[in-house]
């Protein structure tokens, strides 16, 4: 079997059509090749966030006279796993989930990596290899040398430079280190070790790992708030505007997040910061985006739901979860009905108005001369007086306090956490983490009291519309029952705890941090 | 991780031959497979071009200072590696006698390759032995090679009734007739009536072949250098009824 790769990119001019590729390079070595060229198609997947790219893994999936293969390589190139693509005629058709592929231990591998999302291809090519063998005085093969002429189709159409991989024999590695070396002090040879994807990614002006729905924009504490606030949302327009393909398409349920993210984070900052924006532009686009947020929520739901469906059928003791089947099947199908409602909305010219609209006002807000308040000093007071807010509201609720009151606190948390995201890039990163992760915690414990509320309640109105069109028989019914049982007795178990989060939030080292944080960024 | 040995008392019936070729077809056929080459002449490692050295020798191997996992080459075909000989192996029987319970100390030793490799094939000197004995407890299938005499089908009964008194897990024994002159009338009919009359002998025989002793020449199996011979095709069959012996899907 084959082991440790080492690339190279040859300079393509001047290189022979035939094997005496090595000879051209000068080498010394005797060599052998069949002299026939293979041709191979090839696609590599990733999702759409790059979790196998940064996760230090590269999906290939090879086809060449109608079989198929799917290669999973690690940083070093060695093979972590690999399986047929399954047979003719059953094989995925990408954009594809994980299900859809072949049980196997690649997908085992996948499987933890790529969770919800699906796989689809950041790159196509067609390659056409030459292989060549390097024999020792007994002319046995020590090293196979691979010769690769890559076509890029796909995100753009690109002649690579050959590539030419030395693949060791086992138990013949110092052999192909030498090789290798005098591959690498040729001339016209280049370290190719990091890979095929990104030299074709690179090719078609892309770099994997390019899409990130985290706010990765780095402001500067002393640039105008109202550039540093146009600037982000700048970015989060390109978040939406990445998604909707993605949701449009329904190829997987994190596109939809995603976008949902975008959205809200945008409205937060028109609320909290759009003041130093001109003249009436938050006015103007908030309904625009609360009238964006709205349409998108049904199918998210809805997709919450489905998705943790298996673990809520898993969860039931007096039903079975074939009682609760049906259930199932009316969440799917309204999930169908409100993505297309929804695909319609972000196809409407009233979309497409938003997103132009938006960029060009962001475009003229960006060139405002008005200089002050630094961003620095804006982000200060609007975090400590989020920050003060949630300290009031949430030391105001006591033990009998209402439902509501939990859920107004909800919402002033999430404003702090916005603030905190739309301008992490000005602080101390360790400090930073610290800050946001004590607000997590609380977050978690306010989200868990409020959605299960809220589910409870949807649960309740999902069983009577399931009445009204007769598709639940009494078993579903009282299977559906026993879930919003267990969800009054999760929502308990989340009041219970929200003191004892509350109190580490408020503790004055806590808030010490966000005081100590902000102040020395805006100095 | 299955293993298959070729064994046989007697030397030249075409043991390595078989040992190499079935390799051969069975990493063709998609498997992970290793040949260990058990024999101090060192045929097998001949005939793929690998030199007869394993650092430590068979008494680091043996005694386990170096791994079996360090010692193993790629040969030239896809799936398919070597442990190679080395002359050191000639002493393997007096290290065994050394080890605790040699019987059982080869099928140990390669119990660390089991995640890496489908199929395993020993490559047996000719010989009755320690050695020979801890190949016969370790293999699940064992390939015997016969020349068609009455004499050593005598022998392989004799081979029979001594594995039917192990404990514990016995091999499968799969014998064929090697070496067929079809001008000799005895050939013949040894290797026609045969395998009629016992379940555990192949109903393929491996004719004898000037392109079978070219392998030496090729230092290659002939079904790589000649695959659609006919000494090529014997093979082919022999694998596919040795296959469906050994339970390889």
């Amino acid at each position: 079997m084959r082991n440790a790769l080492r690339e190279f990119v040859l300079d393509g001019s001047g290189m022979p059509e035939s094997d005496d590729y090595l000879v051209a390079l000068g080498t010394r070595l005797r060599w052998q090749g069949d002299g026939r060229a293979r041709t191979v198609r090839r696609a590599w997947l990733d999702t759409f966030d790059w979790r196998l790219y940064r996760a230090g893994l590269t999906l290939e999936l090879t086809s060449a006279r109608g079989a198929a293969e799917l290669t999973l390589t690690g940083r070093d190139g060695a093979v972590v796993a690999a399986q047929p693509a399954g047979a003719a005629g059953s094989r995925p058709r990408w954009p594809a989930l994980l299900a859809a592929l072949p049980v196997g231990p690649l997908r085992e591998r996948l499987a933890p990596v790529v969770g919800a999302r699906a796989l689809l291809p950041v790159a196509r090519a067609g390659s056409t290899l030459h292989e060549l063998r390097v024999l020792n005085s007994d002319d046995k093969t020590v090293a196979r040398v691979t010769v690769d002429r890559m076509c890029l189709s796909y995100p753009a159409r690109a002649a690579l430079p050959p590539r030419l991989t030395v693949t060791a024999l086992r138990g013949y590695q110092a052999q192909a280190d030498r090789l290798a070396d005098i591959l690498a002090a040729a001339r016209g040879v280049t370290d190719g070790a990091s890979g095929a994807l990104e030299a074709a990614l690179a090719a078609a002006g892309r770099q994997p790992g390019d899409y990130t729905g985290k706010i990765s924009i780095r402001l500067d504490p002393r640039s105008p708030a109202v550039t540093a606030v146009a600037a982000v949302l700048e970015q989060l327009l390109g978040t939406m505007e990445a998604n909707v393909g993605g949701v449009v398409r329904d190829i997987d349920s994190e596109f939809l997040h995603d976008l949902r993210i975008a959205v809200r984070r945008t409205r937060s900052a028109l609320k909290l910061a759009g003041d130093v924006l001109p003249d009436g532009l938050a006015s103007r686009f908030r309904p625009e985006f609360k009238w964006l947020g709205d349409l998108t929520t049904p199918t998210r739901d809805l997709d919450v739901y489905l998705m943790g469906y298996d673990a809520m059928a898993a969860g039931l003791v007096a039903a079975t979860p074939a009682e609760l089947a049906p259930f199932h099947d009316y969440l799917a199908r309204q999930r169908a009905a409100e993505h297309r409602q929804l695909a319609r909305g972000l196809r409407s010219s009233r979309f497409s108005r938003l997103t132009s609209e938006w960029r060009e006002a962001l475009g003229s807000a960006a060139a405002s001369r008005k200089t002050r308040p630094a961003a620095a000093q804006l982000a200060a007071r609007r975090i400590r007086r989020a920050h003060r807010r949630v300290l009031d509201d949430g030391g105001a609720i006591t033990a009998t306090s209402a439902p509501e009151s939990m859920h107004e606190l909800r919402k002033r948390c999430k404003e702090l956490r916005y603030l905190l995201e739309i301008f992490g890039s000005l602080y101390d990163p360790g400090e930073h983490w610290q800050a946001v992760r004590e607000l997590k915690s609380l977050q978690d414990c306010l989200g868990e009291f409020q959605d299960t509320e809220v589910q409870r309640g949807e649960i309740r109105a999902f069983a009577a519309q399931m009445m009204d069109e007769r598709t639940a028989p009494v078993s579903t019914l009282l299977a559906m029952g026993e879930i919003a049982a267990g969800l009054a007795e999760r929502q308990r178990q989340a009041r219970s705890e929200f003191a004892g989060r509350f109190r580490d939030f408020a503790s004055p080292a806590s808030q010490h941090r966000i005081r100590a944080m902000t102040e020395a960024a805006a100095s | 991780m299955k293993i298959l040995a070729t064994y046989n008392i007697k030397g030249g019936v075409g043991k390595t031959a078989t040992a190499v070729n079935l390799a051969y077809l069975a990493a063709r056929n998609g498997y992970r497979v290793l040949l260990w080459d058990l024999d101090p002449q060192a045929a097998a490692t001949f005939l793929f071009r690998v030199r007869p050295r394993v650092k430590g020798g068979g008494k680091g191997l043996i005694q386990g200072t170096r791994s079996l996992d360090a010692a193993i080459k790629g040969t030239d075909y896809d799936h398919l590696d070597l442990l190679p000989a080395d002359f050191t192996y000639r002493n393997l029987d007096l290290l065994l006698d050394a080890a605790r319970k040699p019987a059982r100390k080869l099928g140990r030793l390669l119990g660390p390759l089991r995640s890496e490799y489908d199929v395993v094939f020993l490559d047996c000197p000719p010989s009755f032995s320690l050695l020979s004995e801890s190949v016969l407890h370790a293999a699940d299938t064992l390939l015997v090679p016969l020349i068609p005499t009455t004499l050593s089908v005598r022998t392989l009964d004799q081979l029979t009734e001594f594995i039917a008194g192990f404990d514990g897990q016995r091999p499968v024994i799969l014998a064929f007739f090697s070496m067929i002159d079809r001008r000799k009338r005895l050939h013949k009919e040894i290797a026609e009536q045969l395998p009629g009359q016992r379940s555990d002998v192949a109903a393929t025989a491996i004719p004898a072949l000037s392109l079978i002793e070219q392998m030496s020449v090729r230092r290659a199996p002939v079904t790589a250098f000649a695959p659609r011979s006919s000494a090529a095709r014997s093979y082919a069959q022999l694998w596919a009824e040795a296959r469906a012996r050994a339970g390889l899907s």
